[in-house]
């Protein structure tokens, strides 16, 4: 449902902002292997150039905004596909994964041909599903750190307080990562497939006779 | 400039009335991403201003809060109402075994409670405001009579640390049970300040009469050091630790928000977890 996908970029951008502006006030987390720090979450260059130091204040209240309209985008995303059927479309298969290579090397090159898809191939289909579940994840490690106390089963089924704020950070930057591939791969695969998105054309799922629209669509390809 | 074509032809045949002839599946295909186009460019537009608003909206009159921009202050002022009303005392915090207690306990803030301000804790006594003019006054022997509880939990900075710290005092509830303030407990606030006024919070009454909140005298089993909030300190588990008032000055009871040190600078008054 791209509505819901370009609902969902504004406030996830506004979400790992104001994320920051909390984060830089006890920035603790860094990548240390065997004793040596290899990088701390986030040199002073970064934080001075986005802006972020001494605004928790703000970040919280941006946070504890838009976490309602995070939520309820989710909400609806879920309900629409389960509801369509389109969850057909997304879910991992039983041989997903082991397609999933194949897709992997072939788009590094490494493999001349792809698996047979429908509308996502192997990859995509895990790939899509797991960033909702991370997104399901968020909320749950949001809601964890944010009232512990009220959602103490919650900060319990996340290891803890402490775990919990460690795993709501990972998260975020496995969304960064996530949108780092995305956008390389909507480059690769052109402006008809991102012209697609915005208008839901080559998969109609708004039009009140979608059926007709991609049949006589496909035989216009054809012509 | 085909296409520009295409969607003029098309635009002038969605101005007529009746279109006479079908239209082809091309200007189908080119009218439905014009207009898809422009929804997007329009809604994008508008998601962009609609943003810029509330980021340039004005900060809200300084009163009993301050410092946030005034539709956030109201966002937190709805989502405190929401959360409010899941609050129930029956939801403890999580405790822990006293070995896991911090030896060092962190202290990060001493607004109020400056070493360079001359505080002598041998003359001082906890002033409970019962109404103008009425004020009861208890020392520290008197509250060590009371029962004692202890609690071990995990201490939560909204800056994002957390501790687990050892705590042991008089619970509120018991406390307000003992010098029969009952009825001034019904209110809805409970405010309390240093001796100097120079930090000061609100606290909602549920939060204060939770079982877990205490009027704190000791740390790790000694008497609180200065820098903790000698002679007495709040302890409310259920609040970010910028409600945990040091060193107890005043009491005193309202319907409406005592006036909050941080609730002034941008952050939220209620500050629950």
């Amino acid at each position: 449902m791209r509505w819901c996908h370009w609902v969902n970029f504004p406030i996830l951008t506004i979400m790992i902002w104001s994320g920051m502006l909390i984060y830089w006030a006890n920035d603790e987390y860094s990548v240390t292997l065997f004793g040596h720090t290899f990088f701390r979450f986030f040199p002073d260059w970064f934080y001075n150039t986005l802006k972020i130091p001494h605004r928790l204040s703000e970040g919280m209240a941006f946070h504890f905004l838009f976490m309602w309209f995070f939520t309820l985008n989710g909400i609806i995303y879920i309900l629409y596909t389960l509801i369509s059927g389109e969850w057909r479309e997304l879910a991992p298969k039983r041989n997903s994964f082991k397609e999933a290579w194949l897709v992997l090397l072939h788009d590094l090159h490494i493999r001349k041909t792809a698996p047979p898809q429908n509308k996502y191939n192997a990859a995509q289909r895990i790939a899509y599903t797991a960033i909702i579940l991370m997104g399901i994840g968020s909320v749950i490690t949001g809601l964890a750190i944010y009232k512990p106390v009220q959602f103490y089963y919650l900060t319990w089924l996340c290891g803890g307080y402490h775990f919990a704020r460690v795993l709501h950070f990972a998260l975020t930057l496995g969304y960064v990562f996530f949108f780092v591939i995305h956008v390389v791969q909507v480059f690769i695969a052109g402006w008809n497939n991102f012209r697609s998105v915005i208008s839901g054309f080559e998969i109609v799922n708004e039009n009140p006779k979608p059926a007709v629209q991609t049949a006589k669509k496909n035989e216009h390809e054809e012509a | 400039m085909k296409t520009l074509n295409q969607q003029f032809r098309q635009l002038r045949k969605m101005s007529m009335k009746k279109p006479k002839k079908e239209l082809t599946t091309e200007q189908k295909i080119n009218r439905r991403n014009f207009i898809s186009f422009t929804a997007f460019a329009v809604l994008a537009g508008g998601a962009y201003e609609g943003w810029r608003w509330l980021y340039k909206s004005p900060e809200e009159a300084a009163g009993i809060t301050g410092g946030a921009r005034k539709p956030l202050r109201r966002a937190l002022n709805k989502t405190e109402l929401v959360f409010r009303r899941l609050f129930s005392n029956n939801h403890l915090v999580k405790t822990y075994p006293k070995s896991m207690a911090a030896k060092k306990v962190r202290v990060n803030s001493d607004i109020g409670i400056e070493a360079e301000k001359k505080f002598d804790p041998a003359t001082w006594k906890l002033q409970v405001v019962k109404k103008a003019g009425d004020i009861l006054q208890v020392s520290l022997d008197e509250l060590k009579s009371l029962p004692k509880t202890e609690i071990v939990y995990d201490f939560k900075c909204v800056e994002g640390w957390d501790q687990v710290q050892h705590w042991a005092g008089v619970k509120f509830s018991d406390f307000i049970a003992h010098y029969k303030l009952d009825d001034l407990a019904k209110m809805q606030y409970v405010g309390m300040e240093t001796p100097d006024k120079g930090y000061y919070v609100g606290i909602d009454m549920p939060s204060a009469m939770h079982p877990q909140t205490l009027l704190a005298y000791e740390v790790n089993d000694k008497s609180l050091p200065l820098n903790h909030g000698a002679p007495l300190r709040l302890i409310v588990p259920v609040k970010y630790g910028i409600k945990n008032l040091k060193r107890i000055g005043t009491i005193s009871f309202s319907n409406s928000r005592p006036r909050d040190y941080w609730a002034e600078q941008g952050y939220d008054y209620y500050s629950g977890l």
